[in-house]
């Protein structure tokens, strides 16, 4: 039961691993960005949401409202302001611009919050559970997870089926020909940073109500995003749920072992399914 | 009748190597001009200009009475551009019909529905409507020809620029192709139109240019131009005295 009851906690963790990653690979398939402050805008939106939270007094949750556009906006603006200066030819620049972002990111969060670990406080959601076959579930747990199947979904959704995501798919094939079909390209990269930020702002809520969080730990939470979108396979989005599942149920599997193994497993998980199927488990299907 | 598309003096020069001297032209509304010239002429180049790819160093384009001379790529395209490449390039990833979507939807700012029908009708005089679901990079080279002709056409321009369509297909598949051309010049479509398959663009243009060295050097009746000692001379390569 024990161990049953860690491959359903994993599960449940891997939907949050999927959000870190949707908004990583939704960049990285949209402009080929490699965005190595991706992690520590994750936990920059934890922090605008415990600002937001104790500044109103309002539930966590609530913040999303608040949280999901601003961190919009900021990807807007990062694009439009830096990141598009960075991009053509050259894999360089983006790669070192997001980086010293990083540390930017880093450096001013640890300025203004201090290195102490904060948390958010969901209040009796946080303890609340239900029994399903003896499997205890913590209904928070659940609705991140609902949640986070539903943003891969509406990512999905967006991708095959509206404008925009036609727009983001004619850009990702070939950018100068999409120019001559009328399409800006400054203001599509705009908008997928917009898109990725705001996933990333519904992640970095979840991660600060879900567990303690500091100005240093956006590192590893890129690691993890990265992880899932390799294990799951680079530009399909329900591959990365499933990769994200995988990292977390690997992690809870070590975790059950010997607590300290819990990110160890993780990462062995992730050579060896890197090992033995290089494209990942859900390559996409080049037509 | 003003123009629907004025070069006036586009200058454009890499280093030493002028791409495009002193050229100016016009195209009147519903017209079909050929451009011919030796490889590297500068007949690429000057689409390049025109559609906003390649920033002119001195002159101005006029789109009817607009100056699109500072105007970007997407923008003219919006204005009423489009181009086909020589080398067909679709969106490989997504079908047909999203291809002539994304032109529809972004280049002539159609809402869906109305983008829809447009690029069925448009799919329908091309001759794609049996692919339109089919993913594009899965397209023979004559069907990718007509694609990149789709596309522009989608976008709904006001001056039609095709390079090469006629390009490395069959005597049977270029005879296909050049009346689909014809139909869509019967409709009021204005097109500058590059082509080496010199029978194919004479049984569509009605004025013919030739472009060596980036200068504009004749510009008339396509049959007189063709026989004209000068053009013989220099892009036949056939010497006046040989």
């Amino acid at each position: 039961m024990d161990w049953l009851n860690a491959i359903v906690q994993g599960t449940l963790l891997g939907g949050l691993y999927a959000l870190f990653a949707a908004g990583l690979s939704l960049i990285f398939g949209v402009m080929r960005l490699v965005n190595i402050a991706h992690g520590d805008l994750i936990v920059l939106a934890a922090y605008l949401g415990l600002t937001v939270t104790s500044a109103l007094g309002i539930h966590p949750l609530a913040s999303l409202l608040l949280v999901v556009p601003a961190m919009a906006l900021i990807g807007y603006g990062l694009q439009r302001g830096i990141l598009n200066r960075t991009l053509g030819g050259d894999l360089l620049p983006p790669l070192l611009v997001t980086f010293g972002l990083s540390v930017i990111l880093q450096n001013g969060l640890l300025e203004i919050y201090s290195a102490d670990p904060q948390k958010m406080n969901a209040g009796l959601l946080e303890t609340a559970s239900v029994l399903v076959g003896g499997i205890s579930l913590g209904i928070l747990p659940l609705a991140m997870f609902a949640i986070a199947v539903a943003v891969i979904a509406g990512l999905q959704w967006m991708f095959y089926h509206t404008a925009l995501g036609r727009a983001f798919r004619a850009t990702s094939d070939n950018q100068a020909i999409a120019q001559l079909m009328g399409l800006n390209r400054a203001h599509v990269f705009g908008l997928a940073m917009a898109l990725s930020l705001a996933v990333t702002g519904i992640a970095g809520v979840f991660l600060g109500i879900r567990t303690s969080f500091d100005p240093s730990m956006g590192g590893a939470r890129l690691i993890f995003g990265f992880e899932a979108v390799i294990i799951g396979g680079l530009g399909n989005l329900w591959g990365t749920l499933a990769g994200g599942v995988v990292l977390g149920i690997a992690q809870a599997i070590g975790a059950q072992i010997n607590p300290g193994w819990q990110l160890l497993a993780g990462h062995i998980a992730f050579l060896v399914l890197l090992a033995v199927r290089p494209k990942g488990l859900f390559p996409r299907m080049d037509g | 009748m003003s123009p629907i598309l004025r070069l006036d003096q586009v200058s454009k020069a890499f280093g030493a190597i002028k791409v495009a001297d002193s050229l100016s032209y016009e195209l009147a509304a519903g017209e079909a001009l050929g451009v011919i010239g030796p490889n590297g002429a500068g007949k690429t180049s000057m689409f390049n200009l025109i559609t906003g790819t390649m920033a002119a160093d001195s002159g101005r384009l006029f789109l009817g009475s607009e100056d699109i001379t500072t105007l970007s790529a997407p923008r003219r395209c919006r204005s009423g551009i489009a181009r086909s490449f020589q080398v067909p390039q679709p969106f490989g990833g997504m079908t047909v019909f999203e291809n002539a979507l994304v032109a529809a939807t972004q280049g002539a700012d159609m809402a869906l529905g109305e983008a829809e029908e447009h690029c069925l009708d448009i799919l329908e005089q091309t001759q794609l409507m049996a692919k339109a679901n089919v993913p594009a990079g899965k397209l023979t080279l004559l069907e990718r020809k007509r694609l990149e002709l789709t596309r522009a056409l989608c976008a709904r321009p006001r001056v039609l620029l095709l390079d090469e369509i006629a390009g490395g297909l069959t005597e049977a598949e270029c005879g296909a192709l050049v009346e689909t051309i014809q139909s869509v010049h019967a409709s009021g479509m204005a097109i500058i139109w590059i082509e080496h398959v010199v029978h194919a663009l004479l049984s569509v243009v009605e004025r013919l240019i030739v472009i060596d060295f980036g200068r504009k050097i004749a510009d008339g009746e396509p049959r007189a131009i063709m026989t004209s000692s000068q053009v013989q001379e220099i892009y036949l390569g056939i010497g006046a005295n040989a």
